[in-house]
């Protein structure tokens, strides 16, 4: 089906003031060449069924979730805490059996009425006792869940206050689900305290040559593993991560890394550009999603160095990583070139992944973020364009300046005109790189989802749990990308070989055969499901 | 790392909680009406979570629509999100029915969902509207157990007609698998019992693979069977506990603090039974005594041997699983119904905790212990920390409960037998059975398994004959 004709049949089924306002996005994308604005991170329609989840889900599960040795305590009534409980699947690797590791523990003050009536602040302040009682941990983080804001308790002077009692760092989280449109402000909110409350208090910084941060990159199903392997293996120092496999000493030392790289632009691009003002790291945008990929980023980053043994040695990297790579694809390519796959997901995987799937020969018909921002899919050029609703008002803009003692410019302006091709603070977004004629949807409701399996047939269509069982009881294979399915890594090399495999399992699978019962009667022969 | 153990404090904060919250519990009764479409009246990542964790353990689609509370909402109220929200479901998915469950959120800013669903009706009135149900969950009020009850009771009492009693059965068995519900389905028609069943989520959340897709997906109790449960003649609801808490616990304000089967009883004059979980002989026997009773007819001999094969299993088991100790966890119908069950088989239930707080979980597990383990501790209010911190002193041998006990098991190394909700960590867990003789076989066998292979594995030789 012509994919406008798609559009206004899915758009008919809605109250016509939705389809108004669903209208702006869902796009048939005129290619490269032709960007058209699409509407993007605002608030959803109540009653419409969304993949997304709350501001707090984006500040306590997302961004902070995978550091290890600090607590996270959850304000607000029990679900919240519980539902955020180790549900991410990112992994860390504390160094020894007895590291701090407090990532498997779920605290909340688990709110009663009596807290709702009276407020919660004492409880609060005893459950900071009873974490730093213990624990001892290094840090604890206050994450304020829907109520709290509502019932005036004050959790930034709660945190000042504990901050002073026990001696280490605590600071609290305005992250309360209601706050903004998705996740997306959760991060940002995430970002701000990291910056305000961590970044800068050590000035110990990894030992190594070319010292580097690698930001939003979360270390789901081991890929954060991965990128160590590689970047350890070209001898590039990870001085810290933002967050996966991270710990607050990584937090703190990020200002004396010499490079900051972008994975997921969406979560993390706001330390990025505070840490560049702040004590001018530049910053650019790299992925390591897809073998190619993560071969032209190496190369970007041994550019920025200019050290020619780094590059040589990039390079003997890349050769000998990709000869295994391409056996893979070798093999497999056969099975799966032509087939079609689809991804919603994230702010930037349904971005990023279309890389693997083009390296396996395979397009992308339709793709859309749950949380992207206009910039994710048409480029940060646009970002002074991009209107400011009430949502977005509500999440704080931190105005840093330059650090009177620590800022110290990493290349010269001319260093930095030299090395222009590597796009400093940019990122040219989704669409891009997607062909013309591609269905381009933003926060994908439920219902539209079930009309582009049902008119399209995809061979694979990547989302999250809540989709999972939905889209296989039609018969099309999901695959999980934001827990992979319990599989992964997927990034690097070692993980595009994986993730070759693992769509090569779902798109061969012989079960869909089955589904039609001996005693059946031969099937109607569907009409009209061209791609 | 492990915490560094004060077993002997107690927090003001819950680590590691042993429930989850209330708009879970109402979502799935929800789930288990006929062509319902659940709406939590809140903000949306609530909706967002519940549907995750439901999905996770039932690995089938659930949907559930929310109402989206912004900042603005929360100052002015939810009303223009309520009326939104339901325009939008009716026009995408026409559901027959839409159970409204609220969240922490609007039940903090007092919103008055009944009154939203009157104001709804009557501007729509020239509509073919949908049915509409209810159920007041704040989470600071108790747990998704709470939740799951409060919806039962309202849809009861919002839908049951009143008229001459018939000579059907209402059956409210509490959240038990959809594989249960199957189970009691087949007694119940074997028994030749006409029967309503409520809420009834056996095909709802464990559907077959289909062949077109179903935008609400097929199952669950029809509007005009619940309305029905007004004129039956008799109640059966599984539990000791329920909703009864409210009583004496500190959940009182705005719930029912009465069951369905006591609202029937009052309100429709319709004769309630009061059960146990049917886990075990003793109480599964209750429930058969019950339904011969009300049926007039002997229990089936399928059942009967079932029955005979279960106790014979006892007998041939006894030699693995007595003496052992046992830590039980979970939902507090359940736990009873577990613990009445592991006292028949000589398991000795060192700990029962559950994370509910109805204040008489101890008296119940007394009474069904009969005071036979004067050392069992029975702990309500838990969570997962405190009972790590327990492991020391109380040295079990075998965890039975949900996948969230896991880390402890799995640090003392003893095995954990998956029971309840919720199971994220194996596959089946729809399919896991608990009740009757035959739910209390596949219990059995699996406890008996469980000790063998832990002795399998921790022993020298090997044995491959046990
Ligand atoms: S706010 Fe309440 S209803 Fe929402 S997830 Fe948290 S505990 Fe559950
Ligand atoms: S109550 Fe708020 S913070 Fe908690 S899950 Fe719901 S939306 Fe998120």
């Amino acid at each position: 089906m012509d994919p406008q004709r798609w559009k206004q049949e899915v758009l008919k089924k809605y109250p016509s003031k939705v389809a108004k306002k669903r209208e702006k996005s869902i796009m048939v994308h005129e290619g490269a060449d032709n960007i058209k604005p699409i509407q993007a991170n605002v608030r959803t329609i109540p009653g419409i069924i969304t993949q997304r989840g709350c501001t707090y889900a984006g500040c306590k599960g997302v961004v902070l979730g995978p550091t290890r040795d600090i607590v996270n305590l959850v304000h607000g009534p029990i679900g919240c805490s519980f539902y955020a409980w180790l549900t991410r699947r990112n992994q860390t690797l504390p160094p020894t059996p007895d590291s701090p590791n407090y990532m498997m523990y779920s605290f909340s003050t688990d709110m009663q009425d009596s807290n709702i009536v009276f407020g919660g602040e004492i409880k609060l302040k005893q459950a900071c006792r009873e974490a730093f009682e213990l624990f001892k941990p290094k840090a604890i983080g206050i994450f304020s869940t829907c109520p709290v804001g509502l019932i005036g308790d004050d959790v930034h002077a709660v945190a000042r206050e504990m901050k002073e009692e026990l001696g280490i760092n605590i600071f609290g989280f305005s992250c309360e689900g209601y706050k903004g449109v998705s996740q997306s402000a959760g991060h940002h909110i995430a970002n701000n305290a990291l910056v305000k409350h961590v970044i800068g208090l050590t000035d110990k910084a990894v030992e190594g040559k070319y010292k580097i941060n690698m930001l939003g990159e979360y270390n789901i199903g081991g890929d954060a593993f991965e990128l160590e392997r590689i970047l350890d293996k070209c001898g590039i120092s990870l001085n810290s991560s933002f967050s996966g496999n991270s710990t607050m000493e990584q937090f703190e030392r990020a200002h004396m890394a010499d490079l900051n790289v972008v994975m997921c632009h969406r979560s993390i691009n706001y330390v990025a550009e505070m840490m560049e003002k702040k004590y001018g790291i530049p910053w650019f945008k790299v992925n390591f999603i897809g073998a190619e990929a993560s071969a032209k980023s190496l190369r970007k980053i041994a550019d920025y160095f200019g050290d020619q043994d780094l590059k040589n040695r990039v390079e003997e990297v890349i050769a000998e990583e990709l000869a295994i790579v391409k056996k893979s694809i070798d093999e497999i390519k056969p099975r799966t070139d032509g087939k079609m796959a689809m991804l919603f997901v994230g702010g930037s995987r349904a971005h990023h992944y279309q890389e693997l799937f083009n390296e396996l020969g395979m397009s992308t018909l339709s793709a859309g973020y749950e949380f992207g921002h206009r910039d994710d899919y048409e480029g940060r050029r646009v970002i002074p364009t991009i209107t400011i609703d009430a949502d977005s008002r509500n999440i704080e803009e931190l105005t840093v300046e330059a650090d009177p003692m620590k800022f110290k410019p990493r290349k010269t302006e001319e260093e930095l005109k030299a090395l222009e091709a590597l796009d400093f603070n940019g990122y040219d977004g989704m669409l891009a790189e997607m062909a013309k004629g591609t269905l381009i949807i933003d926060d994908l409701s439920h219902y539209e989802m079930e009309k582009l399996i049902e008119i399209y047939h995809p061979d694979v269509f990547c989302a999250g749990i809540k989709e999972k069982y939905c889209v296989q009881k039609m018969g099309i294979p999901l695959k999980q990308l934001h827990s992979y399915d319990y599989g992964g890594p997927y990034a690097g090399f070692e993980g595009a070989v994986n993730f070759y495999k693992d769509i090569d399992m779902i798109v061969n699978t012989s079960i869909w055969k089955m589904i039609k019962a001996p005693w059946e009667a031969e099937p109607v022969i569907e009409a009209e499901y061209a791609a | 790392m492990e915490a560094v153990k004060s077993p002997k404090k107690t927090f003001v904060s819950t680590r590691n909680a042993c429930k989850l919250c209330a708009p879970l519990g109402a979502s799935v009764v929800f789930k288990g009406i006929k062509g319902c479409l659940p709406m939590i009246h809140g903000s949306q990542g609530c909706a967002t979570y519940i549907r995750r964790y439901m999905i996770s353990h039932f690995k089938e689609p659930v949907d559930i629509a929310s109402s989206n509370f912004s900042e603005e909402t929360t100052i002015f109220g939810g009303n223009r999100n309520f009326n939104t929200g339901i325009e939008n479901i009716i026009q995408q998915y026409n559901p027959e029915v839409i159970g409204i469950a609220s969240a922490c959120l609007s039940e903090t800013i007092g919103e008055d969902i009944p009154r939203l669903i009157r104001e709804y009706r009557t501007v729509n009135a020239s509509k073919a509207l949908p049915v509409f149900v209810n159920a007041s969950t704040p989470s600071y009020q108790g747990t998704h157990m709470d939740g799951f009850h409060e919806a039962v009771s309202s849809v009861v009492a919002n839908l049951a007609e009143c008229g001459e009693t018939g000579t059907h059965i209402n059956i409210f068995p509490g959240f038990v698998s959809p594989a249960d519900l199957r189970h009691l389905k087949d007694i119940l028609t074997d028994f030749g019992l006409d029967y309503v069943l409520f809420p009834d989520y056996s095909d709802s959340l464990d559907n077959p693979h289909w062949k077109e897709y179903q935008i609400i997906p097929e199952g669950g109790t029809a509007v005009s069977e619940i309305k029905r449960t007004g004129t039956a003649k008799a109640s059966l609801e599984f539990g000791y506990i329920l909703n009864l808490g409210g009583i004496n616990s500190r959940i009182t304000e705005s719930k029912a603090a009465f069951t369905a089967a006591q609202w029937l009883e009052k309100n429709r004059s319709v004769i309630r039974c009061k059960l146990g979980m049917p886990i075990g002989i003793n109480e599964t026997d209750r429930f058969f005594k019950q339904l011969e009773e009300l049926s007039g007819k002997p229990t089936p001999n399928r059942y009967e041997r079932q029955r005979g094969r279960l106790v014979d299993a006892y007998v041939d088991g006894h030699k693995y699983v007595f003496g052992k100790r046992a830590i039980v966890y979970g939902d507090e119908d359940m736990v009873v119904g577990l613990v009445a069950f592991l006292t028949e088989i000589g398991i000795e239930p060192v700990l029962v905790a559950s994370g509910g707080e109805s204040g008489i979980l101890k008296r119940e597990i007394e009474r069904i212990t009969e005071g036979k383990y004067p050392q069992m501790k029975v702990v309500s209010g838990m969570d997962f920390e405190s009972i790590n911190e327990m492991t020391e002193e109380l040295k079990p041998d075998i965890f039975i409960g949900n996948s969230k006990g896991y880390y402890i098991s799995r640090r003392l190394g003893i095995p954990l037998v998956r029971v309840g909700f919720p199971v994220h960590d194996r596959f089946g867990a729809q399919r896991l059975q608990h009740l009757g003789y035959e739910g209390t076989q596949q219990l059995f066998d699996r406890i008996t398994n469980a000790l063998i292979e832990y002795k399998q594995e921790h022993s020298p030789v090997g044995y491959k004959y046990i």
